[in-house]
């Protein structure tokens, strides 16, 4: 009986603790939205916290009718989605023979992958190298010199070399060819492998800032996640002014980049349940420690 | 088999190699061709074959840098006190979603508690700027409604340290719980029931068996850790510092980039990373080591 008491009184505690630590997660993302939708006069006298005082979608019309903003928008989906597609192309193509054992040269080339694991020219190098390429400024600069990733290269050989050498070894019986054997049945089996591997290479490149702070200089082509640090950090935004009919609107700079923040926050939100599960799968597969 | 007939058989492997090799050999193995910069006094117009040779002057300069110190004690800094705050986070954590009866609420928290892993660090640094701001920020004018004053998160150097901490903890906590809960499946649940039966106390359990039952796992992450201890991540120092924080915030991934790319000195710049690069494989290669001889096993 003092036991269950005891029990009870504990898993309470956890369960209060628990949801006070996930309500902090919570809160700055709930205080941003708040700030996104309030008006400037609350925003101003510090009346906002978790939720929105005075209502108005303003920020929101701004940035949407924001055609930098938006256009940013759709060349981070181009270029993620290049960028993904080539990614596994190029890391199955290289997986799928490494994850066979009787390859020659195989112990050599997997060695050449797992040094650049541990060690790389570094950041002066890589942007000598991608300015002598002629390919600074451009959304190549962004693609190229992530093409293969060696540690997700190494959970993809792994996944492949577990497949069944009868299944392969049937097929080339069969008189398939080792392109015919790689896409009608090794990657039918291997697509959780691909879902997964597809985003961690998609959501790397979204996130991705470092080298886009690097490579691009042309405003038209900045990727979202540079366009929001050039907002965020622009602290020579005054109060934006908008006439609209009779009426004079103000959008506060907090507000304005708040919602920018939101904006550039909801496309990961969209994919997030299948992150979630494909991402958690993923740590499992390889050990991949975040 | 002859070499004729192994290349009739397996062509078509090689020949999917050959655009990945390519990759390989241009992107990762180019810029490592890129490290003689270090040792030339280096310019565009010269390129790296026609800059002048320097040996270790360069090396020479860098190591006189009062700034070269400064961000290398930054680096080993923050990544210390990173160490002592967000290692312990998803451990804990981990322990409480474990004991949680309640399924849906487990699931909902985990979901909510990832969610921070997956946003970029400059969305992060847009919240950061929003929740600390001294002005108007969320933390500020929650103080200020208690009539307490405004804390300088961002502009004073020992509360960024704070903020900095927080907003690691934050980003990482979460995530962190996986490998911990990954572990924790494997611990033999009549364990507990045993351990129940005589006499112990939640508590109890999880100090004798939980704890115990994760060491592994602790011992090799917080190796991995101190692995670690002198790399740093680019983005959440640049982003979350700030020009009057710089004495705390700027680090030797940094430092590299404000030199090199903001300042065009492409050798010293390389100097440092070069630095960076070798003992950063020192202390992991280390690291492994000593990880490999205390539980054998290995993160390699």
């Amino acid at each position: 009986m003092r036991e269950q008491t005891a029990n009870r009184v504990f898993d309470t505690f956890n369960f209060i603790l628990l949801l006070v630590c996930t309500l902090l997660c919570l809160a700055p993302f709930l205080h941003l939205l708040a700030i996104s939708l309030s008006s400037s006069r609350p925003i101003i006298s510090g009346e906002v916290s978790l939720w929105p005082v005075e209502l108005t979608f303003e920020a929101y019309t701004k940035v949407f009718s924001d055609s930098s903003m938006i256009r940013s928008l759709g060349f981070t989906v181009m270029m993620t989605g290049v960028f993904t597609v080539l990614c596994m192309l190029f890391t199955i193509a290289i997986g799928y023979p490494l994850s066979k054992r009787l390859l020659k040269g195989r112990k050599t080339l997997m060695f050449i992958v797992v040094i650049t694991m541990f060690f790389s020219g570094g950041i002066i190098p890589e942007y000598v190298l991608v300015r002598n390429l002629q390919l600074l400024d451009s959304m190549w600069a962004l693609i190229l010199p992530g093409l293969i990733n060696p540690f997700y290269l190494i959970i993809l050989v792994t996944f492949f070399s577990n497949i069944p050498d009868s299944l392969e070894e049937s097929a080339e019986i069969d008189g398939s060819s080792h392109f015919r054997t790689l896409i009608s049945i090794i990657l039918p089996l291997s697509l959780p492998v691909i879902a997964t591997l597809s985003l961690f290479y998609a959501v790397g490149r979204w996130n991705g800032f470092t080298d886009t702070l690097m490579y691009i200089t042309s405003p038209e082509l900045y990727p979202l996640q540079l366009k929001l640090y050039q907002l965020i950090q622009n602290n020579m935004i005054t109060d934006l002014m908008q006439m609209e009919g009779t009426q004079m609107k103000l959008v506060v700079p907090e507000s304005l980049k708040a919602a920018s923040v939101m904006f550039a926050t909801v496309p990961i939100l969209i994919v997030y349940p299948w992150l979630q599960r494909y991402f958690v799968s993923g740590v499992m597969l390889g050990a991949v420690k975040g | 088999m002859s070499m004729g007939a192994y290349l009739r058989r397996y062509w078509q492997l090689y020949a999917l190699i050959a655009l990945p090799l390519a990759y390989f050999i241009i992107f990762k193995y180019g810029p490592m061709y890129g490290i003689q910069i270090a040792f030339k006094d280096f310019n565009f117009f010269q390129g790296i074959g026609g800059s002048e040779w320097i040996g270790f002057e360069a090396f020479r300069e860098v190591f006189g840098m009062r700034d070269f110190y400064i961000t290398l004690r930054n680096t080993l800094m923050l990544n210390f006190l990173d160490l002592l705050v967000s290692f312990p986070a998803p451990l804990i954590l981990a322990i409480m979603l474990y004991e949680m009866k309640v399924v849906w609420f487990k699931k909902l928290s985990q979901t909510i508690l990832y969610i921070p892993h997956f946003i970029s660090w400059v969305i992060i640094g847009g919240i950061v700027l929003q929740v600390f701001g001294t002005q108007s920020g969320m933390i500020n004018n929650l103080l200020a409604s208690f009539g307490i004053e405004a804390i300088p998160f961002l502009t004073d150097k020992y509360n960024w340290l704070v903020t900095y901490l927080i907003v690691g903890v934050w980003q990482s906590a979460g995530w962190g719980t996986i490998i911990y809960l990954a572990a924790l499946t494997g611990i033999n649940k009549e364990l507990f029931e045993a351990a129940g039966i005589d006499g112990a106390g939640r508590f109890r359990k999880i100090w004798h068996i939980t704890l115990p039952g994760l060491k592994p796992t602790i011992v090799v992450l917080l190796i991995m850790n101190l692995g670690h201890m002198v790399s740093i991540g680019f983005e959440r120092p640049y982003i979350i510092g700030n020009m009057a924080v710089r004495e705390f915030s700027d680090v030797l991934s940094t430092f590299v980039y404000r030199i090199g790319l903001e300042s065009g000195q492409y050798t010293l710049a390389t100097v440092v990373g070069l630095f960076q690069a070798v003992v950063g494989l020192i202390f992991v290669l280390g690291s492994n080591y000593i990880s490999k001889k205390l539980t054998d096993e290995s993160i390699l």
